[in-house]
């Protein structure tokens, strides 16, 4: 039973404690934070600003090295992991960032593109069928061969959504994802980003302050002062 | 390799080119680095070809100077009986001597004065590989006669243009009067604007105070097949310490490098080519770190991506590496026209050669690597973390 919830668990928090800066400054920002999170999974993480839930979606996406507790992600301990294993993390993961952060000289399609040249071993005739293949799948076929200055704000988030998931990561990490978006650009997005998830059995840990997107997730964690503070379990949709 | 390569999205490319007007800019920049390299480059070499093409075109195998001997231009003298002794030796076929000096003439055309070099020899045979003198030796052996560079510097158009019309010019030196009646040609160098040739005699009539028995260069002449090397260290163990003796080779050798050891000629023109790669360095610096600068988020985004440091590295060589290559190309290409324009104005032989243009080009990639070496340290700090 034990070994069941092992495999089941993508990521894996246990008692788990940050620290920022050195010496006199030396903060603590998360205290003692335990998380299990399912597979398939949608989580999303509420709470005020510096209540550290960035700081959590860094350290599991890889992006900070952990320091003390048990972080596991993908069955990989990331606690004391050296920086060429973190890079190797990452490369799992798909991120969506608060701003698109889309390469502004290459194409939508070569900027999806690049989310698949990260991996080895796929042929650039592979690599351009998918990169198309996702932005058909986010409806910007059309839009394959224009730049992100000639994209709407909507247009350009969903270009990144199809380079977070063009190389079917298993964890998407997404960070204020519609903060920049209006009402209705803000739903597509993550209408979409809940239909692809589905498809490809992807989980997602989403930091928001967006209480109209809520009714995606399947779970609603708190965090406040750099702990867990709720932690409630949502009826399945559906 | 190639392979990952050719699977690799041309990164640094698309940057430079996605803005047009600061890419080309920044190959103007580096173009213009080039031309400042190509034009110190073009004039060094240019010094020292030209105060040696007149060695060059001298008809001797064997050289003998005077211990003193500096440059041609300040030769010293020694005794005319080492040239009659260096007839002992076998192999050697003759031994001529040569007279060198300056000299102020007063430019016919304009009656301003004018520094001149002349060369006196016995008009018997010539003693320049120059078809134009052998033609008219006869011309010299009148008195105060003279033969003219016609491709020296300074205004001699007109005069050159009567010559070439068969009459003769009278010019003044000194308080004598000579005529020009033939010209020939070798180019302007460094050390004098213009060559004068004429006769042992003629030259003894314009410096009174030198003395026949005192020859600035004597010109040996070898039998076929006899090799100057061998004969060289005979004439040297034969003739005793107060000449020195030269092949060819050494004697050209001798004069370049007066030119650049003995002169801060060959430094300035180093100096030169260092600034204008210095100025490389800094305009290309100044394109990879605005690059840079302008694309910090999208790096860190790639780096939460999975991506290492050295692929960004690598983006930032490309573009270094693409950026010396194109701005090679006008580079090269102004130069070619200033070297002509410099041609046509000083008579200086500037020449574009394929070893010099693939100096400038190793510079320039060189230049281009120091710059993006500078700039990728700004990459490595590109964090992640930042990114949410």
């Amino acid at each position: 039973m034990e070994n069941l919830i092992e495999m089941e668990s993508v990521i894996s928090v246990q008692n788990l404690d940050h620290f920022f800066g050195s010496g006199q400054l030396r903060k603590q920002v998360l205290y003692d934070i335990s998380l299990e999170i399912r597979r398939g999974d949608i989580i999303i993480m509420t709470g005020p600003s510096g209540s550290g839930k960035t700081t959590l979606l860094t350290l599991v996406g890889g992006l900070r090295s952990a320091q003390s507790g048990s972080l596991r992600v993908l069955g990989n301990e990331l606690v004391g992991a050296s920086a060429g294993q973190l890079t190797q993390a990452r490369r799992k993961h798909g991120y969506i960032f608060q701003a698109h952060n889309l390469h502004g000289s290459l194409t939508a399609l070569q900027n999806v593109r690049m989310g698949l040249e990260v991996h080895k071993g796929i042929s650039p005739r592979e690599m351009n069928q998918r990169a198309a293949l996702m932005l058909e799948q986010v409806g910007l076929g059309h839009r394959a061969n224009y730049f992100p200055d000639d994209l709407s704000g909507g247009q350009k988030q969903r270009v990144a959504i199809a380079r977070a998931l063009v190389g079917h990561p298993k964890i998407v990490l997404a960070d204020e994802p519609t903060a920049a978006l209006d009402s209705k650009s803000g739903r597509d997005v993550v209408n979409l980003m809940q239909t692809l998830a589905k498809e490809q059995g992807c989980t997602i840990l989403l930091v928001t302050h967006d209480n109209r997107i809520l009714d995606i997730a399947d779970r609603i964690v708190h965090m406040e002062d750099g702990k867990l503070a709720r932690n409630e379990e949502l009826a399945p949709l559906s | 390799m190639f392979q990952e390569l050719q699977r690799r999205t041309p990164l640094g490319w698309l940057q430079l080119t996605h803005e047009k007007g600061r890419f080309l800019v920044a190959l103007a920049g580096i173009a213009f680095a080039d031309v400042l390299m190509f034009m110190q480059l073009g004039f060094q070499s240019a010094l020292f070809d030209s105060n040696t093409r007149l060695h060059r075109s001298m008809q001797a195998d064997i050289f003998l100077i005077s211990p003193q001997a500096r440059n041609l231009a300040n030769m010293s003298s020694f005794t005319r009986r080492r040239l009659f002794q260096a007839m002992d030796i076998p192999g050697v076929k003759s031994a001529d001597a040569m007279y060198v000096n300056f000299l102020d003439w007063k430019n016919p055309q304009t009656g301003k004065k004018a520094t001149v070099l002349v060369a006196g020899f016995q008009p018997n045979k010539s003693a320049f590989d120059l078809p134009e003198v052998t033609s008219q030796l006869s011309k010299i052996k009148l008195p105060d006669t003279v033969l003219f560079d016609r491709a020296g510097r300074g205004d001699y158009a007109e005069m050159i243009s009567t010559v070439d019309t068969g009459k003769s010019v009278s010019a003044e030196i000194d308080r004598r009067t000579v005529k020009v009646s033939g010209l020939f040609k070798v180019g302007a160098s460094f050390i004098a604007d213009t060559t004068l040739m004429t006769s042992d005699q003629n030259f003894l009539r314009l410096f009174p105070r030198r003395d026949a028995g005192s020859v600035s260069l004597g010109l040996l002449q070898l039998q076929p097949n006899t090799d100057p090397v061998l004969i060289a260290n005979q004439l040297r163990s034969y003739l005793g310490n107060d000449v020195r003796v030269l092949t060819k080779e050494e004697f050209i050798t001798f004069e370049r490098e007066y030119w650049q050891t003995n002169t801060a000629i060959g430094f300035i023109f180093s100096l030169g080519v260092g600034m204008g790669f210095l100025v490389g360095v800094i305009i290309v610096y100044q394109v990879l770190s605005t690059d840079v600068n302008a694309h910090m988020k999208e790096y860190a985004t790639f780096k939460a991506m999975g991506y290492r440091n050295s692929y960004l590295l690598s983006v930032v060589f490309e573009e270094a590496i693409i950026l010396a290559v194109l701005g090679f190309l006008p580079g090269v290409t102004v130069s070619f026209g200033l070297y002509a324009m410099t041609r046509n104005a000083t008579n200086l032989p500037v020449i574009m050669t394929v070893s010099r243009a693939i100096q400038v080009q190793v510079m320039t990639i060189i230049m281009c690597m120091i710059s993006g070496a500078i700039a990728t340290r700004k990459v490595q700090s590109a964090d992640p973390a930042d990114m949410f």
